[in-house]
Order: C-alpha cells, then sequence, then structure tokens
C-alpha cells in the first residue's frame, strides 16, 4: 500500500521575496527617509523600543516579518535593525535595539520628537504564509524575540489557519526578557503555548531555568507538520537545529535569520557576503539546509 | 500498599524498562506531595531518596552566602532528581524547592542500590538511563555555562 507523504510541503516554502513590500525601499533604496522618534520605551538595561512615524501618514511602508530597515543616527552612522512591530499595522515602524556600539548607542539615546533616517525594508522574511496549515515552532534566544515579534503577530492575526503555535524564549536572567507584558498576554491564551527559561533567576521566578533546547521536548507538536523560526545567537541556533533534528523535523521545516555586518543592505557592497549569498539580500531569513554548509562554517 | 507500577512505568526515565523490573523497583517507593515552598532537599543533607517527578515544577537552588539562593534550573514533569545520590558519600549538593504544587515518586536509594546488586540486569538498565541523563545534563550545562545571551 502507497502511504500518503504527509509531509508539509516545503517545496515552495522558500523565505518570500515579496516585490511588494521592496517598492518604496526600491525607489530610492540609497536615500533615507526622515521619521520621528513617536515613543522610546526602555525593555530591558541596554534594550529599547523605538517608535517611528514616517513622515506624512501615507508614507508607511509595507513589510514583512523578519524583514530589517538601514536606520540612521544623523551624524554617527547606519545600522541594520530588524522590524519587530505589526506587519498589519505598517504605518508606523518599530524597532527593537540592544545599545552596543556608537550608532545603536546614539539610536538609543534618541528623544521623542527626534529625527532618525530609514532605508528600507530589506532582505528575505519568515515564510509565514506558506507555513500555513502547519504546526508552528518560535524559538528565540535573547534579542532574538525581536524579528520574529512580527511573525508571532502575522500567526496569532491568522491563528486559525495554522496548527499549534508554541513559542520557547530564553534569555540571560529575568531582567534580561524582551516584552514581558506582551509575554504574559500571550502566555494567557489558550490557542498558543508559552515556553520562557532563563539561564539563572532569583527564587520568586516562576518559569523555567535552564537552557531553550531543554524545552522542545516538552512541546506538544506533531514533527512531521512542524515548521520551526529559530533566531538567536549563533550557537544557540546550532544547538536548537541539532534539537529539533533529533526531535524528528527534516532540515527543510527549520528557518533561521542570521547576523551578519551590513551596509548597503542591496547586495552590493559585499559586507555580509556569507559564501555564495548575501545575508542582507538573500536572508536574513533563510531555509536551515540551504545555508547549513556556511553558518557552521569558522573561517568566514 | 500502593501500586507505583503504572506511575513509574509511564515515566520517561524508566521508558521502554521491562515490567518485571519496575515490580522489582515498585516496593522501594511512595507517592510524595510538595507545596509551593516546600524543600524535596537542602544542601549537606544526607541523600537517601531519588525523586520521579510526575507534575509540578521544582526549582534547584545554591544558596550564596552574600548573595541569598539563586535558581539554576528547574524539573518539572517528566524529569528525575537525586542521581547523585547514587554516589557514595550520599549527601545532597544543592537545595531543591518546589515552586509549585509538585507530585513525584520518591525511590530508597539504599533499596534501589540493593536490588541492582540482587539484579545486575537491572542494575546496567538503570545505569545506562543514568548515564543518558548525566550526559543531558552536561551538554545543557556546557551550554547554559556559555552565557550565549551576553553581550
Amino acid at each position: 500500500m502507497k502511504t500518503e507523504d504527509r509531509r508539509p510541503k516545503t517545496g515552495n516554502m522558500d523565505t518570500l521575496f515579496d516585490p511588494m513590500t521592496h517598492l518604496a525601499a526600491a525607489a530610492h533604496p540609497m536615500a533615507p527617509q526622515p521619521y520621528t522618534v513617536q515613543n522610546l520605551r526602555r525593555e530591558t538595561a541596554d534594550t529599547f523600543t523605538l517608535t517611528l512615524a514616517p513622515p506624512s501618514p501615507e508614507d508607511g511602508v509595507l513589510f514583512a516579518p523578519g524583514q530589517f530597515n538601514m536606520l540612521y543616527a544623523l551624524g554617527t552612522g547606519e545600522a541594520p535593525i530588524s522590524i519587530s512591530g505589526d506587519p498589519d499595522r505598517p504605518h508606523l515602524l518599530v524597532h527593537t535595539i540592544r545599545a552596543v556600539g556608537n550608532v545603536t548607542r546614539a539610536l538609543c539615546h534618541q528623544k521623542v520628537g527626534g529625527i532618525i533616517g530609514v532605508r528600507g525594508p530589506f532582505g528575505a522574511s519568515w515564510p509565514v504564509a506558506a507555513a500555513q496549515g502547519n504546526d508552528i515552532l518560535v524559538v528565540a534566544g535573547g534579542l532574538g524575540l525581536a524579528p520574529l515579534r512580527p511573525a508571532i503577530y502575522y500567526l496569532l492575526t491568522r491563528r486559525a489557519a495554522y496548527g499549534s503555535v508554541e513559542i520557547i524564549y530564553g534569555a540571560r536572567t529575568p531582567q534580561d526578557l524582551l516584552y514581558r507584558r506582551e509575554l504574559e498576554r500571550w502566555r494567557g491564551r489558550f490557542d498558543l503555548r508559552v515556553h520562557v527559561t532563563v539561564d539563572s533567576a532569583p527564587p520568586e521566578w516562576k518559569a523555567n531555568v535552564g537552557v531553550v533546547t531543554a524545552l522542545i521536548p516538552r512541546t506538544r507538536l506533531d514533527p512531521y507538520h512542524t515548521v520551526a523560526f529559530i533566531c538567536g545567537p549563533g550557537v544557540m541556533m546550532r544547538f536548537t537545529v541539532r534539537e529539533l533534528l533529533n526531535y524528528g523535523l527534516k532540515e527543510e521545516q527549520l528557518f533561521v535569520s542570521l547576523e551578519r555586518n551590513m551596509k548597503c543592505g542591496l547586495g552590493m557592497c559585499g559586507h555580509c557576503q556569507l559564501g555564495p549569498v548575501f545575508v542582507c539580500k538573500d536572508g536574513p531569513v533563510f531555509r536551515y539546509d540551504r545555508i547549513k554548509d556556511w553558518m557552521d562554517r569558522r573561517e568566514v | 500498599m500502593e501500586d507505583l507500577e503504572p506511575l513509574l512505568a509511564a515515566h520517561p526515565f524508566f521508558q521502554g524498562l521491562a515490567p518485571r523490573f519496575i515490580k522489582l523497583i515498585a516496593p522501594c517507593g511512595a507517592r510524595v506531595t510538595f507545596n509551593a515552598g516546600q524543600f524535596l532537599c537542602h544542601e549537606n543533607e544526607e541523600a537517601r531518596l531519588f525523586f520521579v517527578i510526575h507534575h509540578g515544577r521544582v526549582a534547584v537552588e545554591i544558596y550564596r552566602h552574600r548573595g541569598g539562593p539563586v535558581t539554576i534550573q528547574t524539573l518539572s514533569d517528566g524529569d528525575v532528581l537525586g542521581w547523585l545520590g547514587f554516589l557514595n558519600p550520599y549527601h545532597w549538593h544543592l537545595d531543591a524547592r518546589a515552586v509549585e504544587l509538585t507530585r513525584a515518586v520518591s525511590l530508597d536509594v539504599l533499596c534501589l542500590l540493593e536490588k541492582c546488586e540482587q539484579d545486575h540486569e537491572l542494575g546496567y538498565e538503570l545505569l545506562k538511563r543514568y548515564a543518558h541523563y548525566l550526559a543531558v545534563q552536561f551538554r545543557v550545562t556546557k551550554l547554559q555555562l556559555l552565557d550565549m545571551y551576553g553581550k
């Protein structure tokens, strides 16, 4: 008897490159648009979420979950920052930024009403539309939750189109968790399982302590019908991939978001080249089987 | 006496263990319940019990004399606690506190060791599981030591 192949159809489930979302960027890809800082919210000691308003309301840019913008702190420089807002509300841009260098520090020191230059959106996105009909596992570590948040918004807005949805999020300590209130709200939903873990915690912490990979066996997903979106530090992603493969997922069911030193955002300058791909243009989201040989290569 | 066999057989630690072995070890066990805040064990206390957790969440803590307790791991349904209890001298190295209502089967370590001495096949089966559990613990501990999310 011939058995039906019940595996998710991942043949076309490559990362999405929707030309519509690139129209604005394509018009003036190298010219930053002046956006106004509408809100600045401190997430952790060194991480802030900026809400930016376009020069006029009709200038809002459509984006797909997982894409990024080049943010320009005037007089200091540009940095690639993932979009962390809701793709169904494109009239405002939301970016979560960790102050680690000159540019990101300058961005985080903005005041409400300040001006930031924005180029984008750039890059490939999480295959949220192509993954419909499957269970979804989102695995985020540290700041990696920021580029995944638009995908979560997208899934929750179209919740009925997916099977089980689970989120695993790891951080260093409870103080380092991003979007804490939102995590709590998501955790209260009946149609979503959220597992939060930290590396160490004070006694009043009620959730998990340990690494994200330890939580994968606790998920209730059908490995045969699951698509996983993974974003976090390289080591975390590597071990998460390994654990998911042990769990029964195939390489083509896994998607990772890579971080590289990006400059132009258009695949022209070569700063973000990783073997045969440019992370800014071909990524940052990649199907794992298409990038694995380069992702784990030590000499590049 | 309460029949613990189905409870033990259903636990991931004993997955695949032949029913005759489950039957052998069940008399070493007792059902235990801990309310939130209750300690399963304290550092330096004699370690005579091996906990097979069925429900709840347990925080494994290290007490720092100036900083108070810090949770370094949590255990929940499907985990075990007390594997170091098999090593002589039998003392707990850490504190373990129930974070929420926790139900477990506590197995008497000396009783287990005695059964293993009597039936080496059982001993081998338990040792395999013990080694696997240790390997997993080492792996996750190494990852945790990396401070992956640090700057």
